[in-house]
């Protein structure tokens, strides 16, 4: 098990609501951006003598551009609906960590300074100045918040607290209190392309290796083209299936699909990155800034259509966002989704029959699948309502054998985030990250022990870094878990492929 | 007494239809740049106006959410529904013959509303959670809401109001023909109260009634690839690139 300097949650066989224990992750904040990357978004380096007045107006603006904001900011009746829906309230007992609570940080302020009752009676209505007391629980609280939407399911006026972190973070950003990791990686996709910082020729050299093992497995010459000219597919993925586990069985696994499909595709070193950080910060600028590169990659290579690897946000932007922020799409060939994900390509290929699938390449395992947050509450996939959750799955069940649902509280759109979604995925949060995973640890552990489940799918590069990370300190392991395409790849038997019989040999060593 | 009744209640009115009719206009005029509907969500138009009644008739989130809250929530709200309806005896001449219908279960709907605040109450005072999240204006509401339906079962069911005397006072106020109102202090306290709700509802939580027809992860048609979603404010940066 995995060393933590704070209390690793106990995972309970039914799990329940603790009572709250009120400044319990108060200690916890996030690394602050530096004045030179603040500056790179368009942002004030650091936060100026008049910020309070700044902060206000920035609200007011962003209460005349967003109707989520506005309308939530006044339809709260404090029913507690949601108190109990949040995994960080789960996991840390902060009852600052329940959704409406988070929410009322802003919700004092808003009444302060925007309704009359608040001017005239703050006491009675809870209306509180903005000091810095209350700008220092703003970037602690806003940055426990994974923007997962889990409350807005169950609230009975759809008040989505992550409309409300996002639009604090713009608010502290304009004012020029911003959180290091969100802003440095939107820095890095400006300058680089990509979160990860990886310049074009690493992207070359890691492509051509990944095109060296699949040969040594299994004899196929199966190609991943990076800014390859005037072919059909533009493949748009998180730059962590590059190289990270078990991410990058997961592009090998795209990279085998498209071959058998017999469809000419490549990946962009310029949008060599699907995740879009501006999400999380609430800033549609940056957003729009960070989704433009996809259709200048798009128009550049001339491609006919785009498609999405596996990540949570990144897909929330492109099947929810993409059309405001970067389209019209009308140069792309419209007998196809703009875009699509990568799941509803493969599954159509497995309808179609062009795949040819050995389902007991993956018998060493029992599968559960997370669904992931943003895919869950904020996409959809197919045609139907419902089919974000129902095409992933029919892949999996379509390439294993052995598969079976987490709880029902647990899955679909009542999913609990894996814990490190909203732009938290940094060490210095670890400690609410692995509390913050509480709720999906209990829901797998009880699979676990009632059907055998030993490996754990996910279609997030976010989820799948998250999980590796902390699934240890519960006394899991890094390898249960695996991307769906890793499974696809692992069933997959190319034309022409060599006989399996080395491959499985690895595999019973690596179970 | 009567003047000062009548004329607060003509204010109250005011108030709540111009508080009303500004925050509807206000929630109107804010765009959602972005698709934001919470998923799965109905893919058409019909199916967002169905969802919508889902969720205004039956409270469909707050029943995934939670079956003790939704029922308590359920017991005030269709409880003061039907005294609602109740009440619109006094206000048309001849009476329908529906609300006539509804009578009965109006009457008795008033202890459903005061069941169900009660339970809304107990839950501020005992689960740690709501209890932390409530302000002192939470319990006003209450406490204004269970007042006025005691003060109303009240005339219904321990000391009868002068009904003639009280339609009589009610037809005046419609036809701006101000009559005196019968004489009688849980008739005077009852009206009062009400018209305390009637203005504070537009500068209060009690905007949800209003609010949750624009929650835009509710209202939302789910068809972003299909259709582009532009709001004006966001058309400039189309221009700049």
């Amino acid at each position: 098990m995995a060393k933590a300097n704070f209390e690793v949650p106990e995972l309970k066989e039914h799990p329940e609501v603790p009572k709250i224990e009120p400044g319990a992750m108060a200690h916890l904040e996030t690394f602050k951006a530096k004045p030179e990357f603040m500056e790179a978004l368009g942002f004030p380096g650091e936060l100026s003598d008049n910020w309070q007045e700044q902060a206000i107006d920035a609200m007011g603006d962003m209460l005349k551009k967003y109707r989520s904001l506005q309308v939530y900011m006044d339809s709260c009746v404090k029913c507690g609906a949601c108190t109990d829906k949040c995994h960080y309230y789960l996991g840390t007992k902060d009852p600052k960590n329940m959704p409406v609570a988070r929410q009322d940080l802003m919700r004092k302020v808003y009444r302060r300074y925007f309704t009359f009752a608040g001017k005239y009676f703050p006491k009675l209505v809870g209306a509180t100045d903005f000091t810095q007391e209350v700008l220092d629980d703003w970037y602690n609280y806003y940055h426990q918040c994974s923007q997962c939407r889990r409350c807005s399911v169950f609230c009975p006026y759809g008040i989505d607290t992550a409309e409300i972190s996002m639009a604090a973070r713009e608010i502290m950003d304009r004012i020029g209190l911003g959180d290091k990791y969100s802003n440095e990686i939107i820095g890095k996709v400006f300058r680089i392309g990509n979160n990860l910082g990886l310049p074009g020729p690493a992207l070359e050299d890691t492509l051509e290796g990944l095109e060296e093992d699949v040969f040594d497995d299994t004899g196929v010459e199966v190609k991943y083209p990076l800014d390859q000219k005037g072919v059909d597919i533009l493949l748009v993925t998180p730059s962590a299936d590059f190289f990270a586990e078990p991410h990058v069985d997961g592009l090998i696994g795209y990279g085998k699909v498209f071959h058998e499909a017999g469809v000419s595709w490549t990946m962009s070193s310029k949008a060599s990155e699907a995740a879009n950080f501006g999400m999380f910060i609430g800033s549609y600028e940056n957003m729009r800034k960070v989704s433009q590169r996809i259709r200048e990659a798009a128009l550049e290579l001339g491609v006919k259509r785009i498609i999405f690897g596996e990540c949570g946000h990144a897909w929330r932007v492109a099947y929810a966002f993409l059309n405001t922020l970067a389209g019209p799409w009308d140069f792309l060939d419209q007998n196809y989704p703009v875009p699509q994900h990568i799941l509803e390509f493969t599954l159509g290929e497995l309808e179609k029959g062009t795949l040819n699938i050995d389902k007991s390449a993956n018998d060493d395992m029992v599968l559960t699948f997370h669904d992931s947050c943003n895919v869950a509450r904020a996409t959809r996939m197919g045609d139907k309502p419902g089919g974000q959750f129902e095409i992933p799955r029919a892949v999996i069940k379509a390439v294993c054998n052995n598969y079976v649902d987490m709880p029902e509280d647990t899955i679909r759109e009542a999913t609990f985030c894996c814990g490190g979604g909203g732009g938290l995925l940094t060490d210095d949060l670890m400690e609410l990250r692995v509390k913050g995973a509480k709720p999906r640890m209990e829901a797998l552990k009880s699979v676990t022990e009632e059907y055998g489940v030993t490996h754990m799918a996910a279609i997030c590069a976010i989820c799948k870094s998250q999980f590796t990370k902390v699934i240890p300190y519960y006394g899991f392991d890094m390898d249960q878990i695996v991307s769906v395409h890793q499974l696809v790849s692992n069933a997959l038997i190319l034309s022409g492929q060599n006989s399996e019989d080395e491959d499985d040999e690895s595999e019973e060593d690596a179970a | 007494m009567s003047l000062a009744i009548t004329v607060f209640f003509y204010l109250a009115t005011v108030i709540l239809i111009a508080g009303l009719a500004y925050r509807i206009w206000v929630y109107a005029k804010v765009p959602a740049p972005l698709k934001i509907a919470t998923t799965p969500a109905p893919v058409t138009k019909g199916g967002v106006v169905l969802r919508m009644f889902r969720e205004v008739a039956f409270f469909e989130s707050l029943f995934k959410s939670n079956k003790l809250l939704w029922l308590l929530g359920v017991l005030f709200h269709f409880g003061l529904l039907l005294v609602l309806l109740r009440h619109l005896r006094y206000f048309i001449n001849p009476v329908p013959e529906v609300i006539e219908m509804i009578q009965p279960f109006g009457k008795y709907a008033a202890f459903a509303m005061i069941i169900g605040l009660l339970g809304l109450w107990a839950r501020r005072l005992i689960i740690d959670r709501v209890r932390y999240i409530t302000s002192p204006s939470d319990h006003l509401i209450l406490a204004l809401l269970v007042l006025i339906g005691i003060s109303g079962a009240s005339m219904t069911f321990v000391s009868h109001v002068d009904i003639v005397g009280l339609k009589n006072f009610t037809m005046g106020l419609l036809t701006f023909d101000p009559k005196p109102l019968p004489s009688d202090p849980l008739l005077a306290i009852h009206l009062f109260l009400v018209s305390v709700l009637m203005i504070i509802f537009p500068y209060s939580k009690l905007l949800h009634g209003v609010g949750v027809f624009f929650s835009p992860t509710r209202n939302q048609v789910d068809n972003p690839r299909e259709k582009r979603h532009l709001a004006d404010w966001a058309r400039k940066f189309e221009e700049n690139s």
